[in-house]
């Protein structure tokens, strides 16, 4: 069905394609139809010119539901990567994009924007087939986000304010904030195109050039994007995008010395790959967008029915895979059992089943490794003795399904309260009191969000300037809007992504100093 | 005498830039010998100072190194022993950082109101002033750079700098943010907390200042690594800043080398931060240090070779003083210096003249001699290495002018040296030289002055020489630069940022952009009942 409607769409855009795509490109796109090879399409659609790879080779994407094929998609590697930076380099150096207005920037993201809703339903199809997630979910939250994030940062682009500076001496002092040039941006597969939102947004609306690696898992959304972005007005070379894995096409980026700017979004370990290989080669500054384990802290006046519904909310949300999730559950031993019992409850409500059945809350995991891997940590819970209250199975024997898991009686020490499961496996810990939970939620690596549930105005205050974390929800989580910047502390990461903050990522600062003649005043 | 002068020079206020005292020293060069006197081979002046301070400073604590270790910090009019300072380690390194870290997460410090730190800024800085002279002595000592370059120029610029972050502290603004639903949102600005700092030896105290005044204006902690070739200015000034108040543990000082104090520090764990300023190469080995152990943000301050760029309408006398300045300033021993002269074929022919002329007259000796310009390289290691960049320069064909040899028999002088008909591609018009040696290339039309200004790794500073508004325009905002200075070079005011674009640098000290590299931003959604608006 999705397919059908998808090989439509895909001959309806490349009728409206730019001018630089060649018939040989339409007529390999016109052909590809999902459960087919879209490895033609998917690469030269975005690349400034559509090449034939020398090589030819692809990659299996699957269906999480099934492990089955989805598509062939062209397999980026060091040489493709080579030939998308020198396309974003010439448009960057050459190209008119730099060159054209700010208001002409931002009208292609507007216009974009309304191509994105435009296309939502094929949009949502595709990422939830391609990652395993509710359709339902792509379509009410996911999409509208992604473009209300082109909205917010299409006006962005003529806001780009530099400074004047007061200076000691007879001296014109101004900044200028340029667009640092060529952007290189790994995104994950967790939020396939939320992750695309907030790495393109904000490097466009600056003037910036763009190749972006998708994940190897979920390589179908964004070359669908793209193919819009480019509907949309965006000139050829702008963004380009190379589907492949992170050792070869990932690296070759990271690494690159043609490349201004590196953004990353992933685990810690692979980040912290990534900042090496940027420090050894031309020490492109770089954002990092990391894992985490956050404290989602339940306080005995906080509204015990909300709480659990948001807590359930923070860790199953996206089968678990967020890198937000609240996944250590803290709660005070007051409301302990009251708050375990109903969690349970909830969990055990939850509805998993195929991701394009209506009322689905959650889908399969995104791949074999990570299902085992979750497993594996389900296990490591049982055997270091917390309380498996509900789950702990993966469901059917086919795709990667997993029940909805929850352990009591978790304590600081166990493997599951440490690290970073990325599945559907709540924890809930127990705490006494304030100072307590503090140090507890602080130790750790990590310090990317944090959930505060409670109804005192000190407490709040107390937690909100605690907790080293780059976000703090009280009352609340899971609030993405656009204009709130998210990062982390610690090793969750560099920078921080949405908001006004975002801008600075991808802005080099630019001090010019003009001496005065006899000048008025100072 | 030379203090009794500085301070006249202080009192007065009036040189509130690097250049404007610069162009009184060559006034007062008056056309003497080449090179000036023959001061480097007589006796060297006994400096206005004691040395009181060469241990560790740790939690408020002068205290020996761990291992008991020291290193002999030299000399450079001589290469004779100063002083032998302890040498800090990894050890070191761990009890300075648990001083911070105890600092930062019990102490007083991030818990005072921004108001009060911003008055023990305010004190330290009226400390110094008062002090300014044994200071800079103990600057132009370790150095070798002109006392009264460190007197006029530096030490009123360091103070300059710590009142105008203590004018900070107590401006640091979150934000409130519009909501798409009922949620109120608000970003705070919270101090990282502890900050490691590497600082070089080209301007141990004004590199202080830019570390030190935005960290300590934040709230944050620090442990702070200086230059085996410099420790002991700030040792004396840390003094200072816990008799202005600074409680115990926020400002802790590692004397060591890089390999031993600085990697442990890049890899601590426990330090949420690090800013580094130095070469290239090194900045490189920190920034891999920090990603392979915890990840911290790193600012890197590092080298350039930045273009000077002189166009035929240009004031070309003005330009030759300001080339001369842009290059020779602190024996060249500037990460911004002007180091490729970058002049109009129209004017090429004059300029060289006069840059030439210019050089001779270069007063060069004892740095503590009234009316010297120009004092020793820091250590034999430069100064070798800076003798091969001009056996270079004259093996690859470029015309040497002038200049070119060791000044004197006795520590590391070396005569200013002028290079004409540099070429693109010989190492000396593409390496940081980090000395006094001026190289100058001819250009054509600015296109053509643009694509090779940009040919380089770096991209610290430029200097653009035009009476023309179009052409300024165009040059400003084509060369791949963190600064640009028109008609003018070596700005420095506190306000105005500084930092690289491409391998000169992460991020930017001075200026309201400095604060970011010492704050994280923390994103506070409180959900709303019943909003009156949203």
């Amino acid at each position: 069905m999705a397919a059908r409607r998808f090989s439509g769409v895909i001959s309806r855009s490349l009728s409206l394609s730019l001018r630089p795509l060649s018939s040989s490109l339409i007529s390999q796109g016109n052909r590809c139809s999902l459960g087919r090879e879209v490895e033609r399409f998917s690469t030269a659609a975005a690349l400034e010119e559509p090449i034939t790879p020398p090589v030819r080779k692809t990659f299996p994407t699957l269906d999480p539901r099934t492990g089955e094929v989805i598509a062939n998609v062209a397999e980026g590697d060091a040489e493709d990567i080579d030939r998308a930076v020198a396309a974003a380099r010439r448009a960057f150096d050459e190209g008119p994009w730099p060159k054209m207005t700010a208001y002409e920037r931002s009208r292609i993201l507007l216009r974009f924007a309304d191509l994105l809703d435009k296309h939502s339903d094929d949009l949502a199809a595709l990422e939830a087939w391609n990652s395993g997630k509710p359709y339902e979910q792509a379509l009410k939250i996911e999409l509208p986000t992604v473009s209300r994030l082109f909205r917010y940062y299409a006006g962005w682009a003529d806001k780009i304010h530099g400074l004047t500076v007061p200076a000691d001496g007879p001296y014109h002092v101004q900044t200028l904030h340029e667009p640092i040039g060529v952007a290189g941006q790994i995104v994950p597969w967790n939020f396939p195109l939320l992750m695309f939102a907030w790495k393109v947004g904000p490097a466009l609306a600056t003037g910036n050039t763009i190749v972006l690696k998708a994940a190897e898992q979920t390589p179908l959304t964004a070359v669908y994007a793209a193919k819009l972005l480019h509907e949309a007005g965006l000139p050829p070379g702008v963004l380009n995008i190379v589907s492949g894995y992170g050792p070869t096409a990932g690296a070759a980026l990271a690494s690159h010395m043609d490349v201004d700017k590196i953004a990353f979004t992933g685990s810690t370990d692979t980040g912290k790959i990534v900042q090496e290989l940027a420090a050894k080669s031309n020490l492109k500054p770089v954002t990092l967008e990391l894992g985490g384990k956050s404290p989602f802290i339940v306080c005995e006046d906080a509204n015990i029915d909300r709480a659990v519904e948001l807590a359930h909310f923070a860790l199953f949300f996206n089968q678990g895979q967020c890198c937000a999730a609240g996944s250590r559950t803290f709660v005070h031993e007051r409301v302990y059992d009251e708050f375990v019992e109903k969690a349970k409850a909830r969990a055990l409500r939850r509805k998993v089943g195929d991701p394009f059945q209506k009322g689905i809350e959650q889908g399969p995991q995104i791949d074999s490794e990570q299902c085992e891997k979750i497993l594996r940590y389900i296990k490591s819970g049982i055997e270091s003795n917390a309380t498996l209250e509900c789950g702990g199975d993966r469901i059917g024997s086919k795709g990667y399904y997993i029940q909805p898991t929850v352990f009591s009686n978790v304590k600081d020490d166990m493997l599951i309260a440490q690290d970073e499961i990325f599945g559907p496996v709540q924890t809930i810990l127990k705490f006494k009191d304030v100072d307590e939970v503090i140090k507890r939620a602080n130790m750790t690596r990590y310090g990317l969000a944090s959930g505060v549930f409670t109804k005192n105005i000190d407490t709040a205050n107390k937690l909100t300037r605690g907790l080293r974390a780059g976000t703090v929800w009280v009352n609340c989580f899971d609030v993405f809007d656009a204009a709130i910047p998210f990062g982390g502390y610690k090793m969750s990461g560099i920078g921080r992504e949405k908001g006004i903050y975002s801008l600075h990522n991808y802005l080099q600062v630019k001090a010019v100093v003009t001496a005065l003649e006899n000048p008025a005043w100072l | 005498m030379a203090a009794r002068r500085m301070s006249s020079l202080l009192s007065s206020s009036t040189t509130s830039t690097l250049l404007r005292s610069l162009g009184n020293y060559a006034g007062r060069g008056n056309g003497t010998s080449r090179f000036s006197t023959a001061a480097a081979l007589e006796e060297p002046i006994t400096p206005p100072v004691t040395i009181e301070h060469t241990k560790l400073l740790i939690n408020g604590q002068f205290v020996d190194a761990a291992s008991g270790k020291t290193f002999p910090t030299l000399d450079p009019r001589t290469g004779q022993l100063i002083a032998n300072v302890a040498e800090g380690d990894i050890e070191d390194v761990n009890r300075a950082v648990a001083a911070a870290r105890k600092a930062f997460d019990e102490g007083p410090w991030p818990r005072m109101t921004a108001y009060e730190r911003s008055k023990i800024l305010l004190r330290f800085a009226d400390l110094v002033e008062k002090n300014a002279d044994e200071i800079a002595a103990l600057e132009a000592w370790d150095n070798g750079k002109p006392y009264e370059q460190a007197t006029s120029d530096e030490i009123p610029l360091f103070i300059r700098l710590f009142r105008y972050y203590a004018g900070w502290a107590d401006k640091i603004h979150g934000l409130t943010i519009q909501a798409d639903g009922p949620h109120h949102v608000q970003t705070l600005h919270e101090p990282i907390g502890v900050a490691g700092q590497i600082i070089p030896w080209n301007f141990p105290l004004l590199m202080f200042s830019w570390k030190v005044g935005p960290a300590l204006a934040c709230g944050n902690t620090i442990v702070l690594k200086t230059a085996e070739q410099t420790p002991l200015s700030a040792l004396y000034v840390a003094r200072l800043f816990h008799e202005a108040g600074l409680p115990p543990g926020v400002l802790n000082i590692v004397s060591g080398y890089g390999p031993s104090a600085g990697a442990a520090l890049a890899s601590h764990m426990d330090v949420d931060k690090l800013a580094f300023t130095g070469s290239t190469q090194t900045g490189k080995i920190v920034l891999g240090l920090a990603a392979k152990s915890n990840l911290k943000p790193v600012t890197l301050e590092l080298g350039g070779k930045s273009p000077f760029i002189v166009c035929e309408d240009a004031n070309v006398d003005e330009a030759v003083d300001l080339a001369h300045a842009a290059l020779f300033y602190n024996q060249g021993q500037c990460c911004c210096a002007g180091s490729r002269t970058f002049v109009h074929e129209r004017v090429y022919d004059e300029f060289v003249e006069k840059a030439k002329a210019r050089a001779l007259k270069r007063v060069v000796g004892d740095p503590f001699r009234k009316g010297v310009e120009q004092g020793p390289q820091v250590d034999s290691e430069q100064f070798d290495k800076i003798l091969k960049y001009i056996k270079s320069g004259v093996d690859s064909g470029a015309t040497l002018e002038t200049g070119g040899q060791r000044f004197g028999s006795n520590g590391y002088y070396v005569q200013p040296t002028v290079f004409s008909n540099v070429q693109d591609d010989m190492l000396i018009a593409k390496d940081e030289i980090f000395g006094p040696v001026q190289t100058i290339l001819k250009f054509k039309d600015i296109n053509e002055v643009i694509r090779r200004s940009n040919a380089t790794q770096f991209g610290l500073a430029a200097g653009v020489f035009t009476q023309n508004l179009d052409t300024a325009n165009t040059l400003t905002r084509a060369l791949k630069a963190g600064t640009v200075w028109v008609n003018c070079f070596d700005v420095f005011d506190a306000a105005i940022p500084f930092g690289g674009y491409k391998m000169s640098g992460h991020g930017r000290e001075k200026g309201i952009y400095s604060l970011n590299n010492y704050l994280q931003v923390k994103a506070v959604v409180t959900h709303l009942k019943n909003p009156a608006w949203l």
